[in-house]
């Protein structure tokens, strides 16, 4: 028997005693827990009632047949992510095809063979589990709508060119009423930072791609694209600076340490895409306007500005957000000066 | 005993991968889904529902094929095909000649699992 961790809950559908009792003999005697169906119908009551972690289907059944099934369950967004195996007879292949292609994640054919079943069931069930924790932690750094955008399209490692704008956001400094800063309050408080600083560039549409110490890298208007990217990333900055000041104020009252951030943002054409390897990859934005980004979160430290932007973030805001022309500044490594702007509140 | 019938090995597998006990389980649900099967097919037959004749000659090619009758697998295969193309005046006593090789399939089964 295997291991207790790869054990999952299956649901066998088989109009076919013969074909059930083996199947799910087999399948508990492998440490699984299993649940049998009849036919399409009842397998998709059960579906929709119970918490599945993979179907074994048979294609040939009275009621609902299984591409009926697989169907509903393709089309249902829940019912989607638990993977299917087609069980067919070896005659049945072009049938087979058939349900791959539509969305069924493997096939076995009938009389079974332990070995393989054994296999092929073990890989789908750790296949499932690493999408459910792609999934999982893709939530955590981008909005449910990103997170299905990547799971749907893959993980392609290469890129594209993307109008988009980068944002980078560091602490400016640690104030503290308190002097000596505990290392579990520290973590504590970099904690609640964090999930505020998340929650605010989510809510605007970003996706935070890069943790570094204490700063952060999000990107708006891809992977996913959206006209207003250069307002959204501006919005979410503004609210950044509202929710610190709120949490701020919760600190000082409590007499505990306070944060100050600095916020760089410019837009353009960059250069986003999946890199590392196929097993650990970050998505991730590299060109000028992300260098640029960069360079502004670092000067609000010297320009006593919270946020600056650039002028191409600058030319799409909407006329309600204020923003103050700071003039050139040449910056390391650029040719020209640039005309930076802070954003006032 | 005529040992053609059941294709040993498949049969011997069968077993070994259930292991013992559960095999006179699986038997008991091959007599008596067999027994389904083989009424669904006359009752189909004598209707002309091609569909559920299809269905039932598509379950005894596979319970056949699982303990080894392959050639009851291999005659319930040739109504299935014909059933899908719908030809079922083509039948004629095909059906006879399965039920004969059902009688002898249950037989040496039978006689296995002792």
């Amino acid at each position: 028997m295997k291991s207790a961790h790869k054990s999952g809950h299956l649901l066998v559908v088989d109009d076919n005693k013969v074909n059930r009792l083996l199947l799910t003999h087999n399948l508990e005697q492998q440490g699984h827990s299993v649940a049998v169906a009849g036919n399409g119908k009842q397998a998709l009551e059960m579906l929709r009632t119970g918490n599945f972690d993979l179907v074994l289907l048979d294609i040939e059944m009275p009621e609902m047949d299984g591409y009926q099934v697989l169907e509903a369950c393709l089309q249902d967004t829940i019912l989607r992510d638990i993977p299917i195996i087609m069980t067919s007879s070896l005659d049945e292949l072009d049938s087979v095809v058939k349900c791959i292609e539509m969305g069924a994640e493997d096939y076995l054919t009938k009389p079974l063979n332990p070995i393989l079943l054994r296999a092929r069931v073990n890989a789908s069930l750790e296949k499932k589990r690493l999408r459910d924790e792609q999934r999982k932690l893709f939530r955590t750094f981008a909005t449910a709508e990103v997170a299905e955008e990547l799971l749907e399209k893959g993980f392609s490692l290469g890129g594209k060119y993307v109008e988009a704008t980068a944002m980078f956001t560091d602490i400016r400094s640690f104030t503290s009423i308190t002097e000596t800063h505990a290392p579990a309050e520290i973590i504590e408080l970099l904690n609640n930072y964090y999930a505020l600083m998340f929650g605010a560039i989510i809510s605007h549409g970003g996706t935070v791609n890069q943790m570094v110490g204490d700063g952060l890298m999000a990107v708006f208007g891809t992977p996913i694209h959206r006209e207003d990217h250069c307002e959204q990333a501006v919005l979410a900055a503004l609210e950044m600076l509202d929710l610190l000041e709120g949490f701020n104020q919760q600190q000082a009252a409590l007499k505990k340490s306070q944060i100050k951030i600095g916020i760089g943002i410019a837009s353009g054409k960059m250069i986003a895409g999946y890199t590392g390897t196929e097993y650990r990859a970050v998505y991730t934005c590299v060109g000028d306007a992300v260098n640029l980004a960069a360079r502004l979160e670092d000067y609000t430290k010297q320009a006593g500005k919270p946020i600056l932007i650039d002028r191409n973030t600058c030319d799409s805001l909407a006329e309600s957000i204020a923003v103050e022309a700071l003039g050139p500044v040449l910056f390391k490594g650029k040719q020209q000066p640039i005309q930076i702007f802070s954003v006032t509140k | 005993m005529d040992a053609t019938v059941i294709n040993r090995a498949i049969y011997a597998a069968l077993e070994e991968s259930v292991g013992g006990e559960f095999i006179t389980v699986m038997v008991d649900a091959f007599l008596e889904e067999t027994t389904q099967l083989l009424d669904a097919l006359k009752q189909s037959l004598s209707t002309g529902d091609a569909d559920a004749f299809r269905r039932a000659a598509h379950s005894m090619k596979s319970n056949a094929a699982t303990f080894g009758a392959m050639q009851l697998s291999e005659q319930a295969r040739e109504l299935e095909a014909i059933a899908r193309a719908d030809k079922m005046s083509e039948i004629g006593s095909r059906l006879e000649v399965l039920e004969e090789a059902i009688k002898s399939a249950i037989e040496e089964i039978k006689d296995l699992v002792k």
